[in-house]
């Protein structure tokens, strides 16, 4: 882990996560987190080449559910906490 | 901290027909109203509808309907979980607006038993924090009703505060990513707890991290956190990470004397002398009354703990947050550019400075060339952490430490560390909830009139171990 973030990685991991940041933002930001990414260097001081990640706490058992047509959410339902939509349907920006 | 009646007798006084639930109600929500221009617990409080709920109740009681654990009983629910109609934020300024279309499982459960629900509690904002003063864009801070100059504690800071401020019977519903329940239990003097991963269910709960977050409760006395746990436990076919697990009765758990107890020291040694002395008079009295008491080391989760825990947490929290976009809920802005510039303005504006420092964070942790060495390994290192709790668990029934290195601190003195500082606040919470372990919080002593809490962790599903501990430690005179 010896990567360690400059503004250019910064901005980039910024436009990746859709941030805008101001200058102050990156100048509050980029000392904090190469603060942070340090200490956290210390997970290479332990071995852990033959152990599985946990991506959960507890085994966990695949689950599907039935495969039954259930009641869903009407239309309007759907569109109810949205200002952005027209004719019956969610309206987004400009995607080209 | 006022005497209220416990929930149980409440509601066996409810149902003998020796409380009006409109009357009870109507003075919460006076309280509620009252305090909060000073305290900000609220982000909403929910003055109609709890009463006309508790009204209908009581119309029920008279026609011989009066069932229910929790008949007439006001609840308060953490922002981040979704209560139908009502305003759910998860304390951010981005789902301004959001009114979810469904009650989460948890919220209906605590329905279903006859409780009322009176209001959204203020948190960090998404859960990001550990004092309740990352709280979103236009909100104000919950201060703790001890002295407000202090904080509550976080991320269930409302929670915490105003079960400690309410004269009234009450409990409130909190949620945990990395100790969320037990910070704010502990800096405001009540009773946390949080389940194992997986036993309530998080259908309707705006994530944080998935595979951390677990809803749990908060009351005035252990008893009352166990009964709403009991009431909101259980398997649930709406979240693929629901347990199958046989219920346990919380409630009606007796305080248990003759635990083996294991004392963490690296978690002891890393907190302040004055919440050090407090915790380990509890711990000798739990000795004298017939617990076994040893000492133990965990000096893997001690050391790693904190580093796993962030990266874990904030690499999941980057992807959960990127539904926010301002698009089908939440925050609008006028359609303008392409959607790159839209959603990017929309988030921008609607994430406060924690929030867009953990998606940062997250962002990196998981993006491609150091996915590996950052979140993978964060996520091995998981599994030896949760190795090393199982080895303590199989001589012990639970584990001991103070539940914060210190008492509530005022928020000057907070403003004063760094991200890093405050993240490091949380060693001693931050394992368990790595590992997905039951845990407790209840208030072990006081140091100059501010609660100092100690921290009970049982092993997976051992719940009803936890609140017999958790009880046995409270009762301690």
């Amino acid at each position: 882990m010896t990567e360690k973030v400059d503004k250019k990685l910064l901005l980039r991991v910024a436009e990746n996560a859709r941030l805008n940041l101001s200058e102050k933002e990156i100048e509050e930001f980029l000392p904090q987190l190469q603060e942070i990414l340090k200490a956290f260097d210390r997970l290479d001081t332990i071995d852990v080449k033959d152990e599985k990640p946990s991506f959960q706490p507890i085994p966990l058992e695949n689950v599907a559910r039935h495969d039954v047509v259930e009641k869903c959410l009407s239309q309007e339902q759907a569109l109810k906490n949205t200002k952005n939509k027209k004719d019956g349907y969610f309206m987004g920006p400009k995607v080209m | 901290m006022k005497k209220a009646l416990e929930l149980h007798e409440f509601v066996k006084e409810v149902k003998r027909g020796n409380i009006s639930i409109a009357e009870h109600t109507e003075k919460i929500l006076e309280e509620a109203e009252k305090s909060n221009s000073k305290f900000h617990h609220f982000n909403l409080i929910a003055k109609k509808s709890a009463l006309q709920h508790a009204k209908e109740i009581d119309a029920g009681i008279k026609t011989g309907q009066h069932k229910g654990k929790l008949l007439g009983v006001p609840i308060t629910v953490k922002d981040c979980i979704c209560v139908k109609n009502f305003e759910s934020r998860a304390g951010s300024k981005i789902l301004t607006g959001y009114l979810p279309l469904f009650d989460a499982t948890a919220v209906a459960k605590a329905k279903a038993e006859g409780a009322i629900i009176i209001g959204k509690t203020a948190q960090d904002e998404f859960g990001f924090g550990t004092f309740s003063n990352n709280v979103g864009v236009d909100f104000e801070k919950p201060l703790n009703p001890i002295d407000p100059k202090r904080c509550c504690g976080g991320s269930s800071g409302g929670s915490a505060g105003f079960t400690a401020l309410t004269s009234l019977a009450h409990a409130s519903l909190g949620q945990s990513t990395g100790g969320s329940i037990a910070s704010p239990a502990s800096f405001c003097g009540v009773a946390g707890l949080t389940p194992t991963y997986g036993r309530v269910s998080r259908y309707g709960l705006i994530d944080y991290a998935n595979s951390l977050d677990k809803i749990g409760s908060l009351g005035k006395t252990t008893a009352d956190a166990a009964l709403l746990l009991e009431v909101i436990s259980g398997y649930d076919m709406n979240d693929s990470t629901s347990l199958k697990a046989e219920a346990q009765d919380l409630a009606n758990a007796n305080p248990s004397n003759d635990l083996r107890i294991g004392v963490v020291k690296e978690f002891f040694k890393a907190c302040e002398e004055k919440v050090q002395k407090e915790c380990m008079k509890a711990i000798d009295k739990l000795e004298e009354e017939g617990a076994t008491v040893e000492e133990i080391s965990l000096p893997l989760n001690a050391k790693y703990g904190i580093a796993a825990y962030y990266l874990a947490s904030t690499t999941e929290a980057s992807t959960n947050l990127a539904r926010f976009c301002g698009m089908r809920y939440g925050l609008h802005g006028k359609l303008e550019g392409n959607f790159n510039e839209y959603f990017s303005k929309i988030r921008s504006q609607g994430f406060g400075t924690e929030a867009k420092r953990r998606i940062l964070l997250g962002t990196f942790a998981r993006m491609s060339g150091f996915r590996d060495a950052y979140y993978l390994k964060a996520m091995k290192v998981r599994t030896k952490l949760i190795k090393e709790f199982r080895q303590a668990f199989e001589n012990l029934d639970v584990l001991v430490n103070p539940t914060m290195p210190l008492v509530a601190p005022t928020f000057s003195e907070i403003n004063k560390l760094s991200p890093l500082q405050q993240y490091a606040m949380d060693l001693c919470t931050v394992p368990a909830n790595l590992a997905g372990l039951p845990h407790a919080s209840v208030k072990a002593g006081e140091h100059n009139k501010l609660p100092v809490g100690l921290m009970i962790t049982a092993d997976h599903l051992q719940e009803k171990k936890m609140v017999q501990a958790a009880k046995a430690a409270e009762g301690l005179k």
